[in-house]
């Protein structure tokens, strides 16, 4: 019983962490683009050819949660067994 | 007609085929499990096929065939808005997570039906989650089949009933002869068929317009709006874009197709690894596909029916035959989001329905035989359905995502997370999901400028709580007694 109840912290402290990163990316997704695309288009800059805006929050907001995504998986995310004491389903 | 589109096309149906024989293997020896194997792979997903079919399951015709069409018309603003969808590549394996895997396991729940009844030991919550699962889907389902049958219809020119048959035979095939496992073995192919074909269709179109500098000035000498977050006639506002996070982002976790993937997986190791490469992959997949979208205007200004941008934008900028590569993708999208659909569909009939109320103690074999039967009987409904459509079936689809979502989001995440919970709260955050969505839909939408979707899963979330809280002492006892 011990044993479950590990695994269920183990279980809830990742939903959490979910949860955060989800939070994060929206944060970061709405910052950048009505921050700096709420502007008049004539004075927006331009990296990599793309409105400042759109590279921040969509092409480099998005690598960004691919890094925290595998960053977080190696470092806190714990091995934790499916199956029950019996094993017998497979 | 186009041979040198048609010969990798033709390839590609070959292939999928293949596979479905291949996996049909596993459904014909295995007899103890039969269930768990043709409707969830015997559990056995590793990480790279997990985050495929995850994928392929959601990433819809809508998304592949509209998506870029959509861009198109209104800009970078799109773009941006289909980039709430990278989300969903860590949050539903996130959220549901090991808890889900495990809770699931221990009911030996094969479904996400069969959850919500080990859950909740409710014969009504079950009941009502098959029949909501069996009307929206199977509508959904059907208007994705209209959606294949007209891609393939523009590409060969045959006509609509023949573009149908071809469709419907091919996903028939492989989906009733190999099951859960045939469907996540293509969902992969089919993925991987998307990423690779949005990445080259999107350099070509870059290159023949020139370079990304260039295409930005074009757009914006058109209409500066193209490139600012609101939409070509700068009607999309900040909420409704964001709004779009609960609709295709983090609502996704109560879609009963994609969650029961989330039941399907063999380890730890294999979901760490599917959260990885999900994430990267829906990314990658998401942003190509609208950019190529919004890329294509200054190359092929003046298009009027969005859905067509995808095919013509490829034999513009694509040799033929890798045209035909290309748009395999959006093939691959419709049948990777109907196999798994029409999969769902069966075993709500079969093992939610049938072994819990009609006939429990039904052999091995007669389920064996029914599964087969049923999933074959579906797909021939659904294929007479598309043969010409009725007003009804796609009013259903309209709101079926959302009217799921609202339904069962609440009654699996907080099933999981929150002990006070109870079967009363289930069905009153389903019944209110559900209703409040197609009132609201018909009479206030986009309230407040947000997606319709937003209200009812507030509501239904209050009625899960407030319900399981009057009734937390009489459903103690009502478990007591079953």
């Amino acid at each position: 019983m011990s044993k479950d109840k590990e695994h269920f912290r183990i279980a809830h402290r990742e939903a959490w962490i979910g949860v955060a990163l989800a939070v994060f990316n929206f944060i970061w997704w709405f910052g950048f683009a009505y921050g700096l695309g709420g502007k008049s288009p004539s004075s927006y800059h331009y990296i990599l050819g793309l409105p400042a805006w759109f590279f921040y929050s969509c092409v480099l907001g998005f690598i960004v949660m691919v890094v925290l995504v595998t960053v977080v998986v190696k470092l806190w995310f714990v091995e934790v067994p499916f199956e029950e004491e019996e094993g017998e389903e497979s | 007609m186009n041979w040198s589109v048609m010969i990798p096309l033709v390839f590609f149906l070959i292939l999928i085929f293949v596979i479905g024989f291949w996996a049909s293997k596993y459904v014909r020896t295995t007899d103890s499990s039969f269930l768990a194997e043709y409707f969830l792979g015997g559990r056995q997903l590793g990480g790279l096929i997990l985050a495929m079919t995850m994928i392929a399951t959601y990433g819809s015709a809508s998304s592949f065939i509209g998506g870029p069409g959509v861009a198109y018309t209104e800009g970078l603003g799109w773009v941006l808005l289909a980039m709430s969808q990278v989300v969903t590549g860590y949050f539903v394996l996130m959220v549901l997570g090991k808890k889900f895997a495990i809770m699931s396991r221990r009911y030996h729940a094969v479904t996400l039906i069969d959850f919500l009844k080990g859950r909740y030991q409710s014969k009504w919550v079950v009941l009502v989650s098959a029949f909501s699962i069996i009307l929206f889907l199977f509508s959904a389902m059907a208007a994705q089949w209209v959606g294949g049958a007209r891609l393939i219809e523009s590409l060969t020119g045959l006509s609509y009933i023949s573009a149908l048959f071809i469709f419907a035979v091919s996903v028939l095939v492989y989906v009733i002869l190999g099951g859960f496992r045939a469907v996540a073995l293509t969902d992969t192919v089919q993925g991987i068929v998307m990423l690779v074909g949005t990445l080259v269709l999107l350099i070509a179109t870059i290159i023949a317009g020139g370079g990304i500098d260039s295409i930005m000035t074009d757009l914006q000498a058109e209409n500066p709006n193209l490139i600012t977050p609101f939409g070509a006639e700068g009607n999309l506002s900040a909420s409704y874009v964001s709004s779009f996070w609960i609709l295709v982002g983090v609502g996704v976790v109560g879609l009963p197709h994609v969650t029961v993937r989330a039941m399907s997986y063999k380890n730890s190791r294999a979901m760490h690894r599917a959260l990885i490469i999900g994430t990267i992959v829906v990314g990658f997949i998401m942003l190509n596909m609208h950019l190529i979208g919004v890329f294509s205007r200054p190359i092929l200004p003046g298009i009027e029916v969005g859905d067509k941008v995808m095919p013509l934008i490829a034999l513009e900028v694509l040799p033929a035959w890798l045209a035909g590569v290309v748009l395999a993708a959006p093939m691959a999208a419709i049948m990777s989001t109907v196999d798994s659909l029409l999969l769902v569909v069966s075993s709500a009939v079969v093992k939610d329905v049938y072994l819990n109320y009609v006939e429990p103690k039904a052999t091995h074999k007669k389920v064996k035989k029914l599964s087969f039967t049923i999933t074959a009987v579906l797909g021939i409904l659904v294929f007479l359905m598309a043969l010409d459509p009725p007003d009804l079936l796609i009013w259903l689809n309209l709101f079926a995502f959302g009217g799921l979502e609202a339904a069962f989001i609440w009654p699996v995440v907080m099933g999981l997370y929150w002990k006070k919970g109870n079967k009363h709260g289930a069905l009153a955050s389903m019944l209110i999901g559900i209703l409040s969505y197609i009132l609201f839909h018909l009479y206030l939408p986009n309230l407040f400028g947000l997606h319709t979707v937003v209200m009812p899963i507030i509501l239904s979330l209050a009625g899960y709580v407030i319900v399981s809280l009057i009734t937390t002492k009489s459903g103690k006892e009502s478990l007591v007694q079953s």
